[in-house]
């Protein structure tokens, strides 16, 4: 989708505030919130890629988190056998989750709306059930826990990111790198046909359209970015376990998604920051957040269908339209 | 012989309670056109109210007639309430409503009933064992698998053959021409979402006894329904019945042939039939 930014001042301008703002955080907070805000970025990676198929494709994924949990585990696997390289790693749990991707897609892009929810679900919890239950290669249920984090190598220097500081820096090098990605997948003509096939996949077929290939390629690419967020969770909690698959864990993206609001690309990980946030504040009243969460999100999807940046857009008469 | 004939039975027990899950997870499709996330949080609920009312009363049976009352009530509620408003839009949002229900409904048992185990014993009538090939075997087990059926005849007679039956086909066909010919259309969809929550909450109720109640007890059934529903078609009672039947079956005899890959056959028999026939056994022509 393509985002309205509003036009004072100018986007780019904009973008390098925030992009400031962003580095000097960790400098400027406790450690805690560090750490915090580096939760919210992996999620707002996770959220953004789960909205390439929800927004812009009109594809609800329920299974996003056998992705991610796959790229943590393809990551932990490679680490503990003694694999030197934080960038392999990253690579590998993308690559591996791309993969699957790719071969659950296959069945899943058959069918639409309620159908692939369904089937999304069911074969994320197919890839839960595997993780679970094949101790001798993911530990079970206790999953596989990190002793040892490699030492970030970058040409001349190296870092460690066992420091949260390093570890946030890192983790936003990563997302934002992601989230350019999906930004330019968006803007493509290959964001503009999976729009027009979200409109009108009848249309788009009469006019020899593949709609399975185009909506294939939007899953494997959702798929490895999921996987790419899944690899830098699995650093940031030094652990990867089968919760990560599991479809509770899958539904994240999408309340984040609906709580930011999915027709503006940044809209879910506004949507992932006000999460965090509601979480924080709630847990310190009480312990059933659930309860609260599973009301705001009726609240959102009764009345504000388009979320948070859906409601900021509407109250600014002065933004760019989404391109005709 | 008498392996095989135990797992028979037991996955003829548990595709009976796949059964009355997807009977309502169906219906409530058909008819409404929602697929509901909260499902399986009904049959969680159905469940606990068994075991409070058993608290109180101490009679099986009097939780089974109540409980799932309570959980058909509270689905005129939601239905009235929440699930109305969604009616014209995005399936999508149907879901995420279905699945907020779902969040609320999971949490609330926590914190009413806790986060433990509870078990609910059966009734004395069910409660012994009776001599299978020099084994034993749970009466209760066989209860189920006759219950199964019973209620899935009565739906299907009701559907078939009653005049409120037939009205709700009529809307479930074609809602504007029932509205003309003068149904009210909105009281028999919350009728009907009531009946959908009462038969989760039978299930629940039903399985009570036999497998321990926690809070995310219908995670797993609710999935399987899913799987169900997909390969029987989605919206079809035969196709309710034969998927559960196969899914059952499939998941006692796969612990023979299939060891510790079992819990993965149920995925591999939605693949294979999506490649094959991805309208489901019995569904219509997408």
């Amino acid at each position: 989708m393509p985002a309205t930014f509003p036009r004072r001042g100018g986007p780019l301008l904009w973008a390098c505030l925030g992009l400031a703002a962003l580095i000097l955080c960790p400098f400027l907070l406790p450690t805690y919130w560090t750490m915090v805000l580096t939760e919210i970025l992996i999620m707002s990676l996770f959220a953004l890629s789960f909205n390439l198929l929800f927004g812009a494709a009109g594809l609800l994924s329920f299974g996003q988190g056998g992705f991610f949990g796959l790229g943590a585990f393809a990551a932990a696997l490679y680490l503990q056998a003694g694999g030197g390289s934080v960038w392999l790693a990253l690579f590998l749990g993308s690559a591996a989750a791309a993969l699957a991707a790719l071969a659950v897609g296959y069945l899943c892009v058959r069918r639409d709306e309620i159908f692939f929810a369904m089937l999304t679900l069911g074969f994320g919890m197919m890839l839960y059930t595997i993780a679970h239950n094949w101790r001798a290669v993911t530990g079970g249920s206790d999953g596989l826990p990190l002793f040892s984090l490699p030492p970030l190598r970058l040409p001349g220097a190296a870092f460690s990111l066992y420091s949260p500081v390093s570890l946030y820096l890192f983790t936003l090098a990563a997302s934002l790198l992601g989230a350019l990605l999906l930004w330019q997948v968006g803007r493509s003509p290959f964001g503009l046909i999976l729009t027009a096939v979200r409109e009108n996949k009848e249309r788009f077929a009469f006019v020899g359209g593949r709609v399975q290939r185009v909506r294939l390629l939007a899953f494997v690419i959702a798929g490895g970015l999921a996987g790419l967020a899944g690899t830098l969770f699995c650093f940031f909690n030094s652990l990867a376990t089968p919760d990560y698959l599991h479809w509770t864990f899958s539904a994240k993206p999408a309340l984040m998604t609906i709580l930011g609001g999915s027709g503006v690309f940044l809209g879910p990980a506004v949507g992932a920051a006000v999460f965090f946030l509601l979480e924080q504040l709630i847990t310190q009243v009480t312990e059933s957040w659930m309860i609260v969460l599973g009301a705001i999100l009726i609240v959102v999807v009764l009345f504000f269908p388009k979320g948070i940046t859906g409601l900021l857009a509407a109250r600014r008469p002065r933004t760019r339209s989404p391109r005709p | 012989m008498e392996t095989l004939a135990i797992n028979m039975l037991n996955g003829l027990s548990w595709g009976m309670l796949l059964f009355l899950i997807s009977m309502g997870l169906t219906t409530v499709f058909g008819v409404l056109g929602v697929l509901n996330f909260a499902h399986g949080a009904l049959f969680m609920l159905g469940a606990y109210l068994c075991m409070q009312i058993m608290r109180i009363v101490p009679s099986f049976w009097l939780g089974l007639a109540l409980g799932p009352l309570l959980v058909a009530a509270l689905g005129v509620v939601v239905e009235r309430f929440l699930l109305r408003r969604v009616y014209a839009r995005d399936v999508s949002f149907q879901l995420l409503l279905t699945f907020a229900i779902l969040l609320v409904l999971d949490d609330a048992v926590r914190l009413l009933w806790g986060p433990a185990y509870h078990v609910v014993e059966a009734p004395p009538l069910l409660a012994g064992v009776f001599p299978l090939f020099g084994h034993t075997y749970p009466v209760y087990r066989l209860f189920l698998i006759v219950v199964g059926p019973l209620v899935g005849l009565g739906l299907w007679f009701f559907f078939q053959f009653t005049r409120w039956g037939r009205i709700v086909r009529a809307a479930a066909l074609d809602r504007e021409m029932a509205e003309g010919i003068g149904v009210r259309v909105p009281l028999l969809f919350t009728a009907v979402f009531a009946l959908g929550a009462w038969l989760a909450a039978l299930g629940g109720a039903l399985a009570a006894p036999q497998q321990s109640l926690a809070p995310s007890m219908g995670d797993r059934i609710i999935i399987e329904s899913f799987i169900v529903v997909v390969i029987g078609g989605l919206g079809s009672f035969p196709g309710a019945f034969v998927g559960a039947l196969f899914l059952g079956l499939l998941e006692s005899f796969g612990t023979v042939f299939a060891g510790q890959a079992q819990m993965a056959l149920p995925y591999l028999l939605l693949a294979v039939v999506l490649l094959v026939r991805p309208r489901g056994f019995f569904g219509r022509e997408a």
